[in-house]
């Protein structure tokens, strides 16, 4: 069911240094004329689509999501193809409805709660954290709950400050969840694919300005049983002088950024902490920077 | 207690049990929580068709947290199986209730949910509401029923109890409503059992408590490790360090 990619390969002309156990290296087809684009839209809505299509317990609930199609057309398509009892439009009500979200993951279902924003999240956060994170914990695995909340976090294009906030420091220091921020189209797919079928509670923290944007995507991304690990950091591009981390959107620029370096003659290498952005991820820069000397440059956070 | 042996394996903390096989989701700890959840279970129920319904159970203190309402507008757009039970014995924590809500008639506070006030120190008649409101809420969706009873000790441990009411309202209501003596009426006043009899039964029951507690208090408290286990069902084996990174305490499964 994981599709782990563990193929040496030569990235932009700087030949791989080896692998290590547990990180994943992509293959850049940037110059591969026959890769699919996907937008991290499609490759969302494509894996929404296909988990609530293998999973009858798996549904969606939020504003929006089902007559609208979507705020952000996330979950265009979905509301004619599997019906008003399996794409649920709420009203206005977050504590509400994450609440009832929790208790259904409780009982038997499998939901994927929406948050337009995650700054609406802290309207339910009690729900997210005491009523799901804690569950499992505190009846000692009698209660787990397989529930993810998804929706755009960070900044967007100009919406201010009470639309623009970053929750994955706040997320993530907290226990019992599991915290992603994807970049591009197959980490979205492969991610919100490993997230509906996890049994822990999964926030996942998309950003709205990455939605349009192009990735390459291979045959195996497409395939319908693709997901990624959880738990695992993933270097987006090699190199042998210094570290960049960076997740969500930041990727991009960090990757710009590399590009820059590289006219300067210094390899940078791009890890991206697009997993549980508080626990593993440490362990794998820690090995990443080891391999580049110790010299590591953090870019924290979302623009 | 805490102990090793308790259905949460001492995790649970003082007000926490549950018991998922027998229907029973627990008692949460944040006040108001457990109503969208409870809704919840209900629409799970509805969505697998269970012909089931669930009691999400509330006191008077809950009954005007904003949550209650998101969940129960939702509750009834969407005909769930949920019974609210507002258990009101007049006294949240030290607030009395007509110190907390404008209006203290709780069943009433449904607006467009049907609601019922029922004498909560009656066991029979608390039975037959019951049943009543599972009918109602299988065909017709959620419904309200306000048990009035009341609080003999403090909320906690801690509360003595008679700081915020006289001490001659509490042995009032012992005496004048008190739901076992009732029982105990009516049972000897139609001759189903002899005054012995129920004493034979009480000392049974008392005992049966007893070793009870006293197996509870043999058992030992949970093992440190323990502190590590069950955060997530399906774990990745994260290191957790002490206080200066150098010892390593754990790894969580």
């Amino acid at each position: 069911m994981l599709g782990i990619l563990r193929a040496k390969v030569a990235c932009r002309g700087v030949p791989a240094s080896g692998l290590e156990q547990g990180i994943r290296v992509i293959a850049s087809r940037a110059f591969s004329s026959s890769a699919k684009q996907m937008t991290v839209r499609d490759a969302l809505n494509s894996a929404l689509d296909e988990e609530m299509s293998a999973d009858p317990t798996v549904f969606i609930m939020g504003e929006e999501v089902g007559e609208y199609q979507g705020a952000y057309k996330i979950t265009k398509g979905l509301l004619d193809k599997y019906g008003p009892q399996r794409v649920v439009d709420t009203p206005i009500t977050e504590a509400g409805f994450a609440g009832i979200g929790v208790g259904a993951a409780y009982h038997s279902l499998r939901p994927v709660i929406e948050f337009m924003t995650f700054n609406f999240s802290m309207q339910a956060i009690d729900h997210i954290i005491n009523s799901a994170a804690k569950s499992n914990y505190m009846s000692a695995g009698q209660i787990s709950v397989p529930i993810v909340f998804r929706g755009p976090n960070g900044a967007a294009a100009g919406v201010g400050a009470q639309h623009s906030q970053c929750y994955a420091a706040w997320f993530g220091a907290c226990p019992g969840l599991k915290v992603l921020a994807p970049y591009s189209s197959e980490d979205a797919r492969g991610l919100l694919k490993a997230a509906i079928r996890d049994p822990d509670p999964v926030v996942f923290l998309e950003n709205e300005l990455l939605y349009g944007e192009s990735f390459p995507v291979s045959a195996e991304v497409l395939d319908s049983s693709f997901c990624l690990p959880i738990g695992k950091a993933k270097i987006e591009r090699e190199g042998k002088d210094v570290t960049i981390t960076a997740f969500s959107k930041m990727v991009g620029y960090a990757l710009q950024a590399a590009d820059i370096l590289a006219k300067e003659g210094i390899s940078a290498e791009v890890t991206e902490t697009i997993h549980l952005i508080f626990y593993v991820s440490v362990e794998d820069i820690v090995r990443a920077a080891k391999r580049t000397c110790y010299r590591s440059v953090p870019l924290a956070a979302t623009a | 207690m805490g102990r090793k042996d308790g259905c949460s394996k001492g995790k649970g903390g003082s007000m926490h049990f549950y018991k998922k096989e027998g229907g029973f989701y627990g008692g949460h700890g944040i006040v108001g929580a457990q109503v969208p959840l409870g809704i919840g279970l209900a629409f799970a129920q509805k969505y697998s068709k269970d012909e089931n319904v669930t009691f999400a159970m509330y006191g008077d203190g809950a009954a005007n947290q904003g949550q209650l309402f998101e969940a129960l507008n939702m509750a009834a757009l969407w005909d769930l199986p949920a019974i609210l039970v507002c258990e009101n014995n007049h006294y949240g924590m030290g607030t009395a209730e007509w110190r907390a809500a404008k209006s203290p008639a709780y069943y009433k506070r449904g607006d467009y949910v049907p609601g019922l006030k029922v004498d909560g120190m009656d066991a029979l008649a608390v039975k037959q509401a019951c049943k009543f409101a599972k009918e109602h809420a299988l065909k017709n969706g959620p419904i309200i029923l306000e048990m009035d009873t009341y609080r003999y000790h403090g909320h906690s441990m801690s509360d003595p109890g008679s700081t915020y009411r006289t001490r001659d309202e509490i042995s009032g209501i012992r005496q004048e409503r008190d739901p076992i003596e009732r029982i105990r009426k009516l049972i000897l006043a139609h001759d189903l059992a002899t005054e012995k009899e129920l004493k034979d039964t009480e000392k049974e029951i008392r005992k049966e408590v007893d070793e009870a507690i006293a197996k509870a208090k043999e058992s030992p408290l949970p093992d440190p490790s323990d502190l590590f286990t069950n955060v997530y069902v399906k774990g990745f084996g994260v290191e957790s360090f002490g206080a200066d990174r150098k010892e390593l305490r754990a790894v969580l499964p």
